[in-house]
């Protein structure tokens, strides 16, 4: 005789001692049959009258950016998945260039991979060490924690907060890198591969590591791309796509880059795609800056960029120049965009309506989490509620971009 | 007469006067108390040797504001826990609410009463000695489901049904390399024991002649501590606290506590079955030889035993903590499949062998 229980579970970040910056806020209904879970149905931001004290209710994103100038708006892509900020600023300045048929010149291209790779190895470390935490594994997450750390005082040299740098802005970047950052980064790329080996020799080749993994939360290929899945969920399955390679954008054609892919699609697989990839950026990390041209960080255009302070505050053209910038920002032509580059999640897109204003008219963001955190019901099927869990975790789902 | 000799020497040796003699009833609970006190002490020490360890492993700095070098965290913690309020469910059974930590704590700390920290410094020198350990801490199961039910709550009854599970499947294992040890030592007393692994110092000891059993031993003395890799109830289990959920204040500070005694009684009793106990263990010396035999060395002697007991209890439970904080954990099936279908077949065979071997060598 099987008996159906309908339990409605809530998954919250602060009980237990396992993920306190993984997840964010989630719930989800599963429906188990005795220790199997038949069904696990994710509930997405419905938090608000059930949880008031959740950490990111639903914000409101999408609608504050519609009373936003495109600049005004930057900072609320580096909110969305607050583990690799600069991504998604990046997506977004790509489609405002994109619409305005701007130029970017190449050292702000290079800049812009050089940060994009930071921020790969970021949220990787901070996805697998977490994930690591809900399997028990708790120190791999203080190690990569620490290596974190190293990546954040690289943002903020640059543009000044170690999180949400709003760097990356339409045009090229806001800032130049300043004196001894390319011998910072390149002296603690020396190391970063024998972290990477750490963590690798806590977890990947661990018996006890390999039982929870291997063939838990296995995605097939066609379900990956019907599910529309991105990023290491699709390349877990051995759909070899990476927007990197496929579809590249600034310079990412010039720089050597082998994108690890999977077979079986099981977490064990996306778990060793996450820390080869790890690897490649810090491959490319090591090429970017001995590539870097010197010139210009922001296209020539002043009717888009802003001119430096000290400029502004000598010439008259400079000041109005800054001054309309900064308070109408500019108009961006009409038709739409859609562009997408390859965040460490996976896809995220920007679907950006204009209507010829300094405003957007919509702007859809197109999150990787979002997509992955539908597929948790086919993942945990007949699984444990141990595994659901840990599969959430694989999917390395942030409910900033979820629920945005 | 309850009390025997071996309690009136043991006595005897504690107080140094002979006018105590007289008054045993009331002196016969020094002993007692002076282990409680003792084994509170210990526990103080592990909770602050495993945060130490694992801010070590984890490459950060542990406990350093309370007390010098944060030695006294642990009192700190506990008398926070003191001052907190005490939760009880509203629907839930309230008696054995409160009953569960409770009988968890008394079962673990009545094993203590076989440890032997020196020649006549047992409380208790029973002839089944091991077995009772063995018998006790089975009880601690029935507080576990007693906590789990009583909690209204039906995550905490299902982490109390695995516990007791867990607890249950690994006492099997554990049993029948006890036993095998007991037949190595012709006994099931915890003295005798210890004093059979005497003879030939540091290779005298049972891990050699019971390597497969010392492995075993740990990994289930692990499980029935609840310790990673197998604290699926603690940690994970739908991201609630398992048994332990509904519980605040001094009640969920017993919980905390039976944990790390329980962690305390496995290591003395690996180092009592496998590591030789008190003994010094360097071979073929005997380190009181050259005494003479006289009060003095009596109290020099059991000081010793107990420093090297602890010694040894010691690295067991540094490799404890260095465990928990280095392996993933299990899943609950994973762990019984572990314990059911594989380490029973293995304590089976090896009792098969050691009793074997016992009738080829007699």
């Amino acid at each position: 005789m099987t008996t159906r229980n309908g339990q409605i579970k809530n998954f919250t970040s602060n009980s237990g001692p396992q993920h306190p910056a993984a997840h964010g806020v989630s719930r989800s209904v599963l429906e188990m049959n005795g220790e199997v879970v038949e069904r696990a149905e994710p509930h997405i931001g419905s938090l608000q009258g059930i949880r008031p004290a959740g950490a990111h209710p639903t914000r409101g994103t999408e609608k504050l950016i519609e009373y936003k100038t495109y600049l005004q708006a930057l900072p609320y892509f580096d909110r969305l998945d607050y583990v690799s900020t600069m991504a998604q600023e990046h997506a977004h300045s790509s489609a405002v260039e994109r619409l305005l048929n701007c130029e970017v010149p190449l050292r702000a291209q290079y800049i812009r991979v050089l940060f994009c790779e930071i921020t790969r190895i970021s949220n990787h470390s901070l996805a697998s060490t977490t994930h690591a935490m809900d399997v028990g594994a708790s120190t791999p997450f203080l190690w990569a924690f620490e290596e974190r750390e190293k990546l954040l005082e690289f943002y903020e040299r640059v543009p000044g907060a170690r999180m949400h740098a709003s760097f990356i802005r339409p045009g090229g970047v806001a800032q130049d890198l300043p004196l001894g950052l390319c011998r910072d980064i390149d002296s603690s790329t020396q190391q970063f591969a024998s972290r990477i080996d750490e963590l690798e020799e806590m977890s990947t080749g661990n018996r006890i590591w390999k039982q929870r993994l291997v063939d838990i939360g296995t995605v097939t290929a066609q379900q990956a791309k019907d599910w529309g899945f991105s990023g290491v969920m699709l390349r877990g399955p051995g759909v070899c796509w990476d927007s990197r390679r496929a579809a590249p954008y600034d310079v990412h054609d010039q720089s050597d880059l082998d994108v690890p892919v999977g077979t079986r699609g099981d977490r064990y697989d996306r778990y060793c795609i996450r820390i080869e990839e790890m690897r490649q950026s810090v491959r490319i990390i090591v090429q970017c800056p001995n590539q870097m041209p010197s010139g210009m960080i922001k296209a020539d255009d002043r009717k888009l960029c802003p001119p430096s302070r000290s400029r502004m505050k000598l010439s008259m053209e400079s000041c109005a120049h800054h001054f309309e910038l900064y308070t109408e920002g500019f108009s961006v032509p009409a038709p739409s965009t859609y562009t997408a580059v390859e965040a460490p999640k996976g896809e995220f897109g920007v679907f950006l309506v204009s209507n010829g204003s300094n405003r957007p008219y919509r702007c859809k963001i197109r999150a990787p989490g979002f997509a992955h955190s539908q597929g948790l019901d086919s993942m945990s099927k007949h699984h444990m509620p141990a595994d659901v869990v840990t599969i959430i975790g694989t999917q390395d789902i942030v409910f900033g971009e979820v629920d945005r | 007469m309850i009390i025997d000799s071996v309690e009136v020497e043991t006595i005897n040796s504690f107080s140094k006067l002979e006018l105590l003699k007289e008054v045993y009833g009331l002196i016969s609970i020094l002993p007692i108390l002076t282990l409680l006190l003792g084994i509170t002490i210990e526990v103080l020490v592990i909770v602050w040797l495993e945060r130490e360890i694992s801010a070590s492993i984890q490459q950060r700095i542990g406990p350093e504001y309370a007390g010098p070098l944060g030695l006294l965290q642990a009192i700190a913690d506990g008398t926070k826990l003191l001052l907190k309020e005490d939760i009880l469910p509203s629907r839930g059974d309230i008696s054995l609410f409160s009953i569960g930590p409770s009988i968890a704590v008394i079962s673990v700390l009545l094993s203590f009463l076989v440890i032997p920290l020196g020649y006549h410094f047992v409380l208790a020198d029973l002839s089944i000695g091991v077995f009772l350990w063995i018998a006790i801490s089975s009880i601690a199961p029935i507080g576990l489901l007693m906590a789990g039910y009583s909690s209204n709550n039906k995550y905490s009854f299902s982490g109390g049904l695995r516990a007791a599970a867990q607890s249950i499947s690994y006492e099997i294992p554990l049993t029948f390399f006890v036993l095998a040890i007991s037949l190595l030592s012709n006994s099931s007393s915890t003295v005798d024991i210890v004093e059979a692994q005497s003879k030939y110092g540091f290779f005298g000891w049972n891990i050699w002649r019971q390597p497969i059993g010392f492995l075993v031993f740990l990994i289930s003395s692990l499980a029935e501590c609840e310790r990673l890799p197998f604290d699926l109830l603690e940690a994970e289990e739908e991201l609630v606290a398992g048994y332990q959920t509904e519980y605040s204040g001094i009640k969920y500070g017993l919980f905390y506590l039976v944990s790390y005694l329980n962690l305390l009684v496995s290591s003395l009793f690996v180092t009592v079955l496998y590591l030789g106990g008190w003994n010094l263990s360097i071979p073929y010396i005997s380190f009181f030889d050259f005494f003479q035999m006289n009060k003095a060395v009596g109290i020099l002697e059991m000081t010793m035993g107990i420093f090297i007991t602890l010694t040894k209890a010691y690295l067991f439970l540094f490799i404890s903590i260095t465990i928990r904080w280095t392996l993933p954990r299990m899943r609950m099936d994973q762990l019984l499949n572990l314990g059911w279908k594989f380490l029973l077949p293995i304590s089976l065979g090896n009792l098969l062998l050691t009793t074997s071997s016992q009738l080829v060598s007699l």
